[in-house]
């Protein structure tokens, strides 16, 4: 068992969403980087699909209360604290093992968000096939809601896995975020796809798992067309624009279908790095095409291949018995001391 | 001639207009069908609108053009009824605290509460799509005269198994949620069951729909019967 300490910015348990329900009015969710999330859970020798934390500007406490590998993925600070009040740093792109009692702090998140993935995956009921978390609907992860202070997390018991941490940390791209035009490219002025490609848009304070909602210059719809649409569907990615000429760059829990004209959609490698961004930050767009947005899934898929071919035993002098009983041994040593 | 629209490198949209119309709505409906007998393999999620379907898919495993193609042939499929629709009838306690718009309603359409009640009742309503919140059904469509503009002041909560209605639509809200549609009713259906799988929406879109109107006293009867989990959703289902 897992006991949440404190929580206060929103964490939530994520793992690839609920797909075959948009139909019936049933966003997608899930983690918003999906690969980090991939890459944590091979870390902790969980399955990809193995349900996360995904944790939002900054991590939790938490206290485990029996012996667990736990791997963070991201770039954030984490300590871990023994029952003796004794701190040590943990590293992200690493798995670690926690003792009985110890307490794992995590810190600001950089880049916005990072997952702690648990061995064996954390134990929630699944929700229409998924244990993702969509807060607005209440649905999945822990009572359909983020963590809080007094929560309770179940793990698997006793699920034998290997540690393991990364040799290099994967790295964000950097450069405009890729999209393909459309699909409602033709409500813009051609004055609104030149700023929408020329222009700097800065993330606001209106960001969550929804959207991001963008500032920059003013998106003009063709007057002849108008600033809405009979709905049509929408999808993570997709760049709606509404009266006011602010784009609003949708994300997993998005609904199924809006009412406002795309002017363009992120393409499927870029996507997760939207996850990321911070309000204040800065984004820039550029158009590309089909193809282009096909080989970039390809480079990302075979990085990933990569980045997890390149693991490595987080401890190669031992394996985890051996770990867990040096903890048993020290605790004979301290124990022999206290007399 | 429907168009087709990338919706980024992931989904495909087929368009057959801008507007609503109930025979887009056929088309969408027919083209759907089609696509789920050719079952191709990597498409995640077929969405259908008033006027469009979408087809979410893995560009990984399966490629945009096999899928246009694909998509442009059950185009051409005959409207027909639909294999994957069902009917259904909705039992619904009009007015008093189930729908406190009632009366309101038939003040601005110039009718009685009753006259509501029976054209409500008399109309077959398509299920278009389903949106805004999970299992959230858009029907249509309303007879003109009953086609009133949203609620000045949308409430906060309305109730779950509200039945309510703004402009041509009808609609019936599955959970709790904030909404300015006009309350007519609430119906005891349970429309939204987490623990199905296989049919987690008592709707579908295609689907089509007569309301029955019932008393207060069957009202708590059938929600009584549907929350000990005494009722199949099948017997909601018309021949």
């Amino acid at each position: 068992m897992i006991e949440v300490l404190a929580a206060p910015l929103p964490t939530s348990i994520q793992d690839f969403g609920r797909p075959g329900y948009r139909h019936l009015g049933m966003p997608l969710s899930g983690a918003l980087d999906p690969e980090w999330m991939h890459i944590a859970n091979a870390l902790a020798g969980n399955p990809p699909s193995a349900a996360v934390l995904e944790m939002r500007l900054v991590g939790p406490r938490l206290r485990v209360h029996r012996s667990l590998v736990i791997a963070l993925g991201g770039d954030f600070g984490a300590v871990i604290e023994t029952q003796d009040g004794t701190r040590r740093p943990a590293a992200n792109w690493c798995a670690h093992i926690l003792a009985p009692g110890e307490i794992i702090e995590l810190g600001t998140l950089r880049s916005g968000i990072g997952y702690l993935a648990v061995e064996g995956g954390l134990q929630v009921p699944p929700v229409l096939g998924s244990r993702s978390t969509y807060v607005r609907a209440g649905i999945g992860g822990l009572d359909g809601r983020c963590l809080r202070a007094g929560d309770t997390l179940e793990i698997d018991p006793a699920k034998p896995s290997t540690a393991q941490r990364l040799s290099a940390r994967p790295q964000l791209d950097a450069g405009p975020i890729r999209v393909i035009a459309g699909p409602q490219g033709e409500y813009f002025t051609a004055a609104a796809w030149a700023d929408f490609l020329g222009a700097e848009f800065t993330v606001t304070r209106e960001a969550d798992r929804m959207g991001l909602r963008l500032d920059g210059p003013r998106l003009a719809h063709d007057p002849t067309l108008g600033a809405d649409i009979v709905s049509d569907a929408v999808t993570p990615g997709a760049i709606q624009v509404p009266g006011d000429g602010k784009p609003i760059v949708l994300l997993a829990d998005c609904q199924t279908v809006g009412g406002y004209p795309k002017i363009a959609t992120v393409i499927g490698a870029d996507l997760r790095r939207l996850g990321h961004v911070l309000p204040g930050q800065t984004l820039r767009f550029a158009a590309v095409s089909l193809d282009d947005a096909l080989a970039a899934r390809h480079a990302a898929a075979s990085a990933l291949d990569h980045c997890l071919a390149a693991m490595r035993p987080a401890a190669r002098e031992f394996n985890l018995d051996a770990l867990y009983g040096a903890n048993l041994i020290d605790g004979v040593i301290d124990a022999g001391h206290a007399d | 001639m429907p168009r087709l629209l990338d919706l980024g490198d992931g989904a495909l949209t087929l368009e057959f207009g801008d507007r609503i119309a109930p025979e887009f709505s056929a088309k969408v409906m027919a083209t759907r069908d089609a696509l789920a007998a050719a079952a191709l393999d990597g498409v995640t999620d077929v969405v259908p609108t008033w006027r469009s379907l979408t087809v979410h898919f893995d560009p990984l495993r399966l490629d945009r053009q096999r899928l246009a193609d694909c998509l442009l042939r059950c185009a051409q499929a005959p409207v027909q009824k639909s294999a994957l629709a069902t009917r259904w009838q909705i039992p619904v306690c009009f007015g008093g605290e189930h729908g406190p718009d009632l009366n309101a309603v038939a003040t601005a359409a110039g009718r009685s509460p009753e006259a509501v009640i029976e054209a409500l009742c008399a109309t077959e309503l398509r299920v278009f799509l389903l949106g805004f919140l999970p299992g959230f059904p858009y029907l249509g469509e309303l007879p003109e005269w009953l086609r009133l503009p949203r609620r000045s002041t949308p409430r906060s909560a309305v109730p779950a198994n509200s039945l309510a209605i703004a402009g041509a639509q009808a609609a019936i809200y599955p959970w709790v949620s904030p909404g300015g549609w006009h309350l007519l009713g609430r119906t005891p259906v349970r429309l939204f069951d987490l623990a199905n799988e296989n049919r987690p929406a008592l709707f579908a879109p295609g689907d089509s729909l007569r309301f029955t109107s019932i008393p207060a006293d069957r009202y708590q009867q059938l929600h009584a019967a549907v929350a000990a989990g005494e009722i199949n959703a099948d017997q909601w289902r018309l021949p």
